[in-house]
């Protein structure tokens, strides 16, 4: 074990410029490896945990698809039933799929039961593993394996599920969304959530390199786009009060996040490409309004 | 990185040396150590992570684990005084006729 040298990796099979490492590795660095981490089906966990080759120097469970709230609420209860204090925060890492979709059941029961659990979702906008196809979290107009582009469909229709405003109607004591572009202020919210007895929710932003069409030349900058142009704020709740966002000095228009994406350059010929670019402008228009994040400073 | 403590519990021991991820990728970085400044923006990003701080002559600098860099670039574009370069591996240095 002389050569381990990280709580996750390295030796791990993402993809390279794959997005979602980052957030596992800052996240076990901050809680200085004390985690006990339950993992749901998808991209992370068949990188990570395959046969003889697994990257967690932590402790690690791989749940199902659809339950790792419901485990890592078992965890939290039977570590209470056993007077186990202070060995580790409970800490599930899960795809948007498995916890905007398939997963939300068990999640929304976690949430209410307010168990002791830092739950964190890794948001790469689609189902990656199985080969990008939609979430309930995949943004409006992206082309993914079932929302295909064609003459009718510009892409997927509908927009993207608010996971913090679902996760901040349970009352849990803290919620808040991180961007693996600004990797110190991840590291402050994971140390702010496990300050909170009971549920945590913390989304965050991770690009997928094959899935959005992209390379690493582009993963830090394209998720530090999606913060800029508003498509993605990251915002603050504590108790159910919108504490702290991060502020705009110059929002830039949403085409400069779409246009350096395979998974949107349709929306530049797409006869409807027009109105979805115009339908995502209006969404970050909405957040800067709805979380104040123009800087009038 | 440097070493780091482990608290043991239901997973069995980390083996991340088992996968050499250091053959996937054409290219490497390479760290110019004189430019380095030591911000660890680098090791911050990288995703493997395979970049760590050693000494050299009395300086702290960063440097690449071949045995798992993958080339992704994310190093290359998060220096900020463009210390990182990406060599093409001797094998991939092929002569077109
Ligand atoms: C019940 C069930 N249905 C389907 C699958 C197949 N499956 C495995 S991973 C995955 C997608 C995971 O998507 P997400 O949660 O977004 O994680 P990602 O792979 O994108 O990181 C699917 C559909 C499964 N393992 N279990
Ligand atoms: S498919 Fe996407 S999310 Fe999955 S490992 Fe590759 S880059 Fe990461
Ligand atoms: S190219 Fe990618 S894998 Fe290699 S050192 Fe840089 S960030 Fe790490
Ligand atoms: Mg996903």
């Amino acid at each position: 074990m002389n050569d381990i040298r990280s709580y996750f990796g390295p030796g791990h099979g993402a993809c390279p410029g794959c997005g979602f490492p980052i957030a596992v590795k800052i996240t076990l660095e901050t809680l200085e490896g004390k985690a006990f981490v339950v993992n749901s089906t998808g991209c992370l966990e068949i990188v990570s945990s395959m046969y003889g080759r697994n990257v967690w120097a932590v402790p690690y469970i791989h749940s199902l698809f659809e339950n790792a709230g419901a485990v890592a609420g078992g965890i939290d209860a039977a570590l209470k039933a056993l007077g186990r204090k202070n060995e580790g925060h409970v800490v599930v890492f899960a795809g948007d799929g498995a916890t905007a979709d398939i997963g939300i059941g068990t999640l929304s029961g976690m949430f209410d039961r307010n168990h002791d659990v830092l739950y964190i979702c890794y948001d790469n906008e689609a189902y990656q593993n199985t080969g990008n196809q939609q979430s309930g979290l995949t943004p409006p107009g992206a082309s993914t394996t079932t929302t295909p582009v064609g003459d009718l469909l510009p892409g997927k229709m509908g927009r993207k599920k608010d996971m913090i405003g679902i996760a901040v109607a349970h009352g849990i004591p803290y919620v808040a969304s991180a961007s693996i572009a600004f990797p110190n202020d991840l590291r402050r919210k994971v140390k702010r959530a496990i300050e909170f007895e009971g549920a945590k929710y913390l989304h965050v932003h991770a690009p997928c390199v094959t899935g959005w069409g992209i390379d690493g030349k582009l993963t830090v900058e394209v998720a530090r786009l999606a913060v800029e142009t508003g498509l993605y704020p990251l915002v603050e709740y504590e108790n159910g009060r919108l504490v702290r966002v991060m502020k705009l000095k110059k929002r830039k228009p949403v085409e400069e996040y779409l246009k350096i994406q395979r998974r949107f350059r349709h929306l530049f010929k797409h006869p409807l490409g027009e109105k979805i670019i115009k339908e995502l402008q209006q969404i970050a228009d909405e957040n800067v309004k709805r979380y104040g994040l123009e800087d009038e400073g | 990185m440097g070493k780091v403590k482990i608290y043991l519990g239901a997973s069995s021991p980390a083996k991340t040396s088992e996968m050499k991820t250091g053959d996937w990728g054409t290219e490497w970085a390479k760290v110019d150590e004189d430019k380095c400044i030591a911000c660890g923006r680098c090791i911050t990003f990288c995703p493997e992570p395979c970049i760590e701080y050693v000494e050299k002559n009395d300086k702290k600098v960063a440097r690449v684990d071949t045995d798992y860099c993958k080339g992704c670039w994310i190093c290359f574009t998060v220096c900020p005084v463009d210390a990182i370069k990406m060599e093409t591996k001797e094998i991939y240095k092929l002569e077109v006729c």
